[in-house]
């Protein structure tokens, strides 16, 4: 099982499911939807939050709040990281 | 629509950052206000304008993503629109066209609500750079309300949306999860009733609720998706590479810290040293203005109390204005640029130690100015937890008016001191001071952090909005409200405390005065050595000297007492009190105030006065002491609430009090 924390920069995965009620409520409402595409796009620069490009924009989070969102990797990021 | 009403009450609902704001400004111009609303510390922003001689009342309301409220500007947001007090007439669904999506499910849930509705869609110059094409009479027809293509900023659209508000209808269309409402809550019969319920907050209920709002809310997008398929053809990589560039900039841990402090660097100057110049021209106005009057009306109480009393009080509180006005501009621009939540972002981290927050950084360095702009910077922190601390903390940071105390008391104790060498002592001192300050703040904010009980949740779950251009009207709007607000909210106490203050300092019991004016004119004494006597003989006076067995364990006699409680104003007071004291004439002219204080001989030891632990106890009293009635004036208009300007006064003191003690002892 994956979550959203432990994604590299520019990885992009597809969201699973949440382990936070609270959370995931409010999750849903910014448009991180169960099945919704996502995109590692950013890290601070003392590796916390995060920013992830969802549903057309860019949502910053903290890495404790994004270890309750499980994602699958998405495919085409073998192929990336082969290329890398 | 109704239409036979006087006027016609119209209110604006969006997520944040949907140029709401914006949108409001270009319908209202300048036929608006800020207000309150009732009990909590949220503007409320209201205008009118006209359309076809109808009269239109709009209600700017503050952002949410949806109608179960997270937060307290989101419940806020949803008690207004549910309020039978102030009826609304008509929702103006305020929905960024270049993130439709994310903005449909408010827009879908307002709806559902079976209010008059029609559907603005912002920003559709962003939209089209994009590359996003939108149906708009495909999506008018799904959900059967009028949808208006608009661009706030350019002002395009306007005219068609007022007109689109005449038409506004109750929705045919459905969006909520039926089903599921009847097996949870099966004695309901509407969406309306259902958010109400949720508003309500009943334990019991809290389970099912939540469990509602997660069905609802997934019901409610499978729509949206089936929509935003049917109605806007969008290009599958999204076209955000200014925004990107920007973001690889100011999030950079080299450049993106550099930029900060370039930012901080900037507000600092303007708000330590440029305001230090209207605010010198707005006191020697007052004190032009104060020595007409002074002149011109007849000697006696009631000029002393208008001139003294109300018109230095007065200008006590407009002397505010200069520090609040540049501060509040430079934080609308960082709001309005998309800036500040990058700022946020870089320093979440660091801040989240201290039971703060990213937004926390700008109000603490703003406070080495003046805490009074500081405090009321505040309202950007949106976690109700994070903001308290911030606002409690903040008046701990050495703020300018500390700094005529402390060059007083550091020339002093250096004074005799002639061993400077490379190092300067004196600058040294001011340093560490500073530094203790600081120190001081981040240790209670970190003691505040497990103190103070919340039961709002703590997340950082917050959108990178793009960067855009800052709109003048909205930052000049902001400037003006803050300014407003401070000089009739917060003033009118501040007032009440100076008229207090004068009292105490120009009056005292029975004919004390008179016979010390008729005696200083028998033996031809000085107005300087006059006035000394008279603060003796005053209420302050008298107030100082039972004061003192409560002072002495610091070090602190009498004399120190009443400049304690005069300074209670503003602490550079001090100064100017201890001048009075020590008939040293102009207060200005400190150097003279310096040679009489450290030539003042202790009366039982008769060794100097102000010894260097007296000095150091005095100092380190000042650091932490909440000796600022503006500070708590403003604490309590930001927070509506005495119980925490109380919590200031007690804790701030109690510090002082304990540090100085402590530091007497073991100097002495």
């Amino acid at each position: 099982m994956q979550t959203l924390d432990t994604l590299a920069l520019g990885q992009s995965a597809t969201i699973k499911e949440f382990t936070d009620d609270f959370l995931s409520l409010k999750f849903i409402e910014m448009g991180c939807l169960p099945g919704e595409k996502i995109k590692l796009s950013n890290i601070a620069p003392f590796g916390d939050p995060i920013a992830i490009e969802v549903s057309g924009y860019v949502l910053s989070l903290r890495k404790q709040e994004a270890a309750t969102i499980v994602v699958k990797l998405n495919p085409e990021n073998t192929i990336e990281s082969c290329a890398i | 629509m109704p239409s036979n009403l006087s006027h016609i009450s119209v209110a604006l609902v969006g997520n944040p950052n949907s140029g709401k704001s914006t949108l409001f400004n270009s319908m209202t111009g300048l036929h608006q206000k800020t207000g309150n609303y009732a009990g909590v510390t949220v503007d409320k922003h209201y205008g009118s304008y006209k359309h076809k001689n109808q009269e239109f009342k709009v209600t700017d309301l503050p952002g949410t993503y949806s109608l179960y409220p997270k937060s307290l500007d989101e419940e806020v947001a949803c008690r207004a629109l549910l309020s039978v007090d102030e009826k609304i007439d008509v929702v103006v669904i305020v929905a960024d066209a270049s993130n439709l999506k994310r903005h449909l499910l408010l827009a879908t849930q307002l709806i559902d609500l079976k209010m008059s509705c029609v559907l603005a869609l912002n920003m559709i110059d962003e939209a089209a750079k994009n590359n996003t094409v939108i149906y708009y009479e495909e999506l008018e027809k799904l959900i059967d309300i009028p949808v208006i293509p608009i661009n706030s900023r350019s002002k395009d659209g306007i005219q068609e949306l007022k007109e689109a508000i005449t038409r506004a209808k109750i929705s045919d269309t459905v969006f909520y999860n039926f089903e599921k409402q009847k097996q949870l809550f099966p004695q309901i019969d509407s969406y309306q009733t259902l958010i109400q319920l949720a508003l309500d907050k009943k334990k019991e209920q809290s389970h099912a609720i939540k469990e509602f709002e997660l069905n609802d809310n997934l019901h409610r997008f499978s729509k949206i998706n089936y929509m935003v398929a049917k109605c806007i053809k969008q290009p599958e990589k999204l076209n955000k590479n200014l925004t990107q560039k920007l973001d690889t900039f100011f999030t950079h841990k080299v450049f993106g810290f550099a930029f900060f402090f370039l930012v901080l660097f900037v507000i600092f100057q303007f708000i330590f040293y440029v305001a230090e110049y209207p605010m010198t021209w707005i006191e020697e106005g007052f004190a032009y203005l104060m020595n007409t009057v002074a002149v011109s009306l007849p000697k006696g109480q009631l000029s002393d109390l208008l001139v003294n009393g109300v018109l230095a009080g007065i200008s006590g509180i407009v002397v505010f204005v200069p520090q609040i006005a540049l501060l509040f501009f430079f934080i609308a621009i960082l709001e309005d640029t998309g800036y500040m939540a990058r700022a946020s972002f870089i320093l979440d981290k660091v801040m989240r130690k201290f039971g703060l927050n990213g937004k926390s950084v700008i109000p603490m360095i703003s406070s080495v100015a003046c805490a009074v702009p500081s405090i009321m910077s505040t309202r950007t922190i949106t976690n109700w937890k994070d903001r308290m601390i911030t606002i409690l903390v903040t008046p701990l940071i050495s703020c300018s008016a500390r700094l005529p105390v402390y060059t007083l008391l550091i020339s002093m104790m250096f004074a005799r001191d002639k061993s400077t060498g490379i190092l300067n002592y004196q600058g040294l001192v001011l340093m560490g001071i500073y530094l203790l300050g600081f120190g001081a703040a981040l240790f209670a904010a970190l003691i505040l952090k497990k103190v103070l009980k919340t039961t709002e949740k703590s997340y950082f779950i917050m959108e990178l909005p793009v960067y855009r251009k800052p709109q003048w009207q909205t930052v000049a709007m902001l400037v003006f409200d803050k300014v407003k607000v401070f000089l009739f909210d917060a003033g009118k106490i501040i007032l009440a405390i100076s008229i207090v203050l004068w009292f105490l300092t120009s009056h005292s019991p029975g004919d004390a005065f008179e016979k010390l004016e008729s005696n200083a004119v028998a033996i031809n004494l000085s107005e300087a050595d006059l006035n000394a006597q008279k603060l003796e003989a005053s209420y302050a006076g008298i107030l100082g000297k039972k004061m003192e067995p409560v002072i002495k364990p610091l070090g602190f006699d009498w004399k120190i007492g009443i400049a304690l409680i005069t300074s209670f104003a503003a602490r550079e007071v001090f100064v100017g009190t201890m001048a009075t004291i020590y008939s040293s004439g102009d207060s200005e002219n400190t150097e003279t105030l310096r040679e009489k204080l450290i030539a003042e001989k202790n009366f039982e030891t008769q060794l100097p006065a102000y010894s260097s632990a007296v000095c150091w106890s005095l100092m380190i009293f000042y650091v932490f002491a909440m000796q600022c009635m503006s500070t708590l004036a403003t604490t309590y208009r930001e927070t509506k609430h005495w119980k925490w300007p109380a919590i200031q006064l007690v804790f701030m003191t109690g510090l002082a009090y304990l540090s100085s003690l402590l530091v007497y002892n073991i100097l002495n």
